[in-house]
């Protein structure tokens, strides 16, 4: 095929070419950008946070006042929610996953270690912690009863006698090693604290940005939290979910009416409440990307049908001198095509712009190089598909038309 | 003219329906996604109290050792400051009493036990504040008043209600002088709020900065002590001793901080006092590094405390991309339709009407498209906030109306975007030769 024709045609319709350029470059440099920040929302939402959350949910208890028999009163309503019929387990904790709120710290080393070596996340516990979570443990072991202590709300500064920490933490504080008979120190208790256990995962309980850097460093401790507003956790048999949520709030009422049980959530509602903003913008961004795609393909197909109805008289001029109608066909694509590479190329350069200046205003992650190649052959393929039904119009212009006029 | 030339315009559209369709289709779109996102991003910036934002200021004070970069926490501001300050530092600054109105408060909660013991007791949200709180904020009131200054000196079992709650508990008459019962302890009732929700919850963007006003308020000093815990954020840093009071004297903070200060020299009054006080902590060996002390007015602290969230941002900043590839889109289609009809223009050029006219009857045309794009995009607004609130959550899309202001702003983009638009065709269909054009027929 020869270009020289093809090129000097659109000299002297410069603006019309540039037009659907320019809209070709800004469609690529979205439409990678937004799919590959639904990627990333997307792998985000599903992040498994270490425990069975199908099975899993979980009762906010909020006494009147602040009662002195706090401890009494929560070991009677767990021993409650433990012999209900469909309940794995269950235990009263100060954060749950998914929630947003819990408590973090930094954990050092050592006790004169003036930076801490890992922000970190911490979960209190009994011996029915893990198994109420359906957490799993890969090295080490469950606490023992006679470790848990009791931990009278949030100013109790009781130092912890034991830890169970996650495996991501692990890696992070002892690489290359066993956590297992290391210790941690925490502030403000200055306390050093053995490792006893490691779970495979347990995720903190936020999932903003703000805990991106260390959303899979947690710590369990061993405690009862006697405090006025508690989480009760409670693991249920497979399906029997719903079942007990309803004859726990029953039988929770029962035992003592003088409390406030607030939305009893399962982890899957806090799972989809979490993530929500997640999933709606990754909806919201694909809604658009399909649009801009439509409307971008419409405007080639304007634009071009235009073009072929300026050109009438010539198409049918290189017909009677012997052009093929695939010839006609083959004029359009490759006329789109130089069109569309070109807007590919400044298009790519636009999509790594505009996710540098995404990276540094968002915290966004670096684009991986993979989407501006596919996001140029789908601009490509899609003014191709585009120009096709004009070219076909084009093609069937008969030679006899450049005899009259 | 006018006249004439619209019914140019509205013959010309109809003359090529698929191309006018095409275009007012594009328009429209491209409004209806910008405008979506703009609504949205209007609502949470905006202010939420408009006749007092510059007077009112909350106060930040460095109380944490500088951070020397390198730990793998969170949490480090780069000026070092923290968003909420101390026990110890409220408390000084409300003893100085610099500011004409000034408050410390905390987010705390409360179980209200109803007198009717058939009814189960419900949580409320609580805020301890100071008198000052009320008038300070313009909150409004239906029944009562505020608490007095004798109340925060005295530690008096005192509440202010919310106007929901005083519907749920006394159905809505006159509480003022009843009692509340919150965690044990009864509250006398000194008045009632009326409706009041600012949006985002400016004086206290660390804890559900889109939620609900809170719906009771009782006196700060009255809750420090009673002990009600912090329902909100907390962040400690170094020895923090063991109980309520090792916790209250610590550097943990979780207390907010306003001053009402009317004038810039006010302001200025205000910032030598605080960095006194700083430069005082520091000479008493509290702090170990020079005053750093700041005054943020309710615009700024909205800024710095980023109540945009980041979802919103990028979504403004794609639905603009996306106009501007509809108006390209409109651009060419203009730009074909225009010179397909050169042959037309060129009569009329020969006829008699100079470039000023073809011109303008064009841009007429342009602005038609415009117009109908417009209102196309107002209807696809509309039903795009309706899929946005159903999509995100309430936190992000509370209180996304849509008000007359955005009507007009959508039509007004539109028109002018498409003017421009239309502007280089329009320019090429002024340049057209009559003698070539009558030549070529």
């Amino acid at each position: 095929m020869e270009l020289r024709p093809i090129l000097s045609a659109m000299l002297r319709n410069k603006v019309g070419a540039l037009l659907i350029g320019v809209q070709m470059a800004i469609t690529l440099a979205i439409l990678c950008n937004g799919l590959f920040i639904i990627e990333q929302r997307v792998i985000l939402s599903h992040r498994p946070t270490g425990a069975d959350e199908a099975n899993v949910f979980v009762i906010p208890n909020q006494w009147v006042g602040s009662p002195p028999d706090l401890a009494a009163r929560q070991q009677t309503d767990l021993a409650a929610l433990r012999a209900l019929p469909g309940v794995v387990d269950a235990f009263a904790t100060n954060s749950y996953l998914l929630s947003n709120g819990g408590s973090s710290g930094g954990v050092f080393l050592t006790s004169d270690q003036k930076e801490s070596s890992a922000q970190t996340a911490f979960y209190f516990a009994d011996e029915h912690g893990l198994n109420s979570l359906g957490l799993r443990l890969v090295a080490g072991r469950n606490f023992n009863s006679d470790e848990v202590l009791d931990r009278n709300g949030n100013n109790d500064l009781t130092p912890a006698s034991a830890a169970i920490i996650t495996r991501a933490l692990a890696e992070k504080l002892f690489p290359g090693k066993s956590a297992l008979g290391q210790s941690l120190f925490t502030k403000p208790e200055n306390n050093t604290i053995p490792i006893v256990g490691v779970v495979d995962r347990l995720q903190v309980p936020w999932v903003g940005t703000w805990s991106e850097k260390f959303n899979d460093y947690s710590i369990i401790e061993p405690f009862r939290y006697i405090n006025p507003y508690v989480f009760y956790i409670v693991h249920t048999q497979p399906g029997q979910l719903p079942a007990v949520v309803k004859s726990a709030e029953k039988k929770l009422f029962e035992t003592n009416r003088s409390r406030v049980l607030e939305k009893i959530v399962s982890l899957t509602d806090a799972r989809d409440d979490a993530y929500k903003d997640d999933r709606g913008l990754a909806v919201i961004l694909g809604v658009v990307c399909a649009a801009l795609v439509a409307v971008t393909a419409f405007g080639i197909v304007g634009l071009t049908s235009y073009w072929v109805a300026q050109r009438r008289r010539q198409i049918g001029i290189r017909r009677a001198l012997g052009a093929t109608r695939n010839g006609i066909v083959r004029y359009f694509q490759t006329e789109n095509f130089l069109i569309a590479a070109a807007g590919a190329l400044l298009g790519i350069a636009l999509a790594v712009s505009a996710n540098l200046w995404m990276v540094s205003t968002f915290e966004m992650q670096r684009l991986h190089v993979s989407y501006p190649i596919i996001g140029a052959v789908v601009v490509l393929l899609l003014g191709q598909a585009a120009v096709l039904w004009p070219a076909l119009k084009a093609a069937s212009i008969p030679p006899a038309l450049a005899t009259r006029a | 003219m006018f006249n004439y030339y619209l019914g140019l315009a509205l013959r010309s559209l109809r003359r090529n329906v698929v191309l006018t369709v095409l275009m007012i289709a594009a328009i429209g779109v491209g409004i209806g996604a910008s405008m979506t996102m703009l609504t949205v991003f209007r609502a949470m910036g905006d202010d939420p109290i408009p006749n007092k934002s510059r007077q009112l200021f909350a106060v930040q004070i460095q109380n944490w050792e500088p951070r020397r970069g390198g730990s793998g926490g969170a949490g480090g501001s780069p000026d070092n400051l923290q968003e909420q300050i101390s026990y110890t530092d409220a408390m000084a600054f409300m003893n100085m009493r610099a500011a004409r109105r000034q408050t410390a408060m905390y987010a705390t909660g409360a179980a209200l036990t109803p007198s009717n013991p058939d009814l189960r007791p419900f949580q409320v949200h609580t805020r301890a504040a100071f008198a000052d709180f009320f008038p300070m904020f313009s909150v409004p009131f239906l029944y009562g008043a505020p608490w007095t200054a004798a109340d925060d000196e005295g530690r008096s079992d005192v509440v202010v209600i919310a106007r929901d709650l005083n519907d749920k508990v006394f159905a809505g008459a006159n509480p003022v002088g009843k009692t509340i019962n919150l965690d044990g302890r009864d509250f006398r009732v000194v008045g009632v709020i009326d409706r009041w929700e600012p949006i985002p919850k400016f004086y206290d963007l660390n804890n559900d900065m889109y939620g609900k006003a809170e719906q009771a308020f009782v006196p700060f000093n009255r809750a420090i002590e009673s002990q009600m815990a912090s329902w909100g954020n907390n962040n400690c840093r170094g020895d923090v001793g063991a109980g309520w009071d090792g916790h209250l004297h610590s550097e943990c903070v979780w207390f907010q901080f306003w001053v009402e200060l009317p004038t810039a020299a006010d302001a200025e009054h205000y910032r030598m006092v605080l960095n006194n006080y700083a430069a005082e902590q520091q000479r008493s060996g509290r702090f170990h590094w020079p005053p750093n002390t700041k005054l943020h007015d309710v615009r700024e602290w909205l800024n710095y405390q980023h109540v945009v969230s980041n979802e919103v941002r990028i979504l403004v900043v794609v639905s603009f991309s996306f106009l501007l590839v509809c108006l390209l889109n409109a651009m060419g289609l203009m730009l074909a339709k225009i010179m397909g009809r050169a042959g037309d223009i060129g009569v009329r050029r020969a006829l008699g009407a100079n470039r000023g006219a073809i011109f303008s009857q064009c841009l007429i045309e342009a602005a038609v498209i415009g117009f109908a794009g417009g209102l196309l995009g107002l209807a696809l607004t509309m039903l795009g906030l309706v899929g946005l609130r159903s999509l995100l959550s309430e936190e992000v899309t509370r209180l996304t109306h849509f008000s007359l202001a955005d009507v007009a702003i959508a039509v007004s983009i539109s028109v002018i975007a498409t003017i421009l638009a239309g502007l280089y065709p329009t320019w090429r269909a002024a340049q057209v030769q009559p003698a070539w054009q009558l030549k070529a027929q």
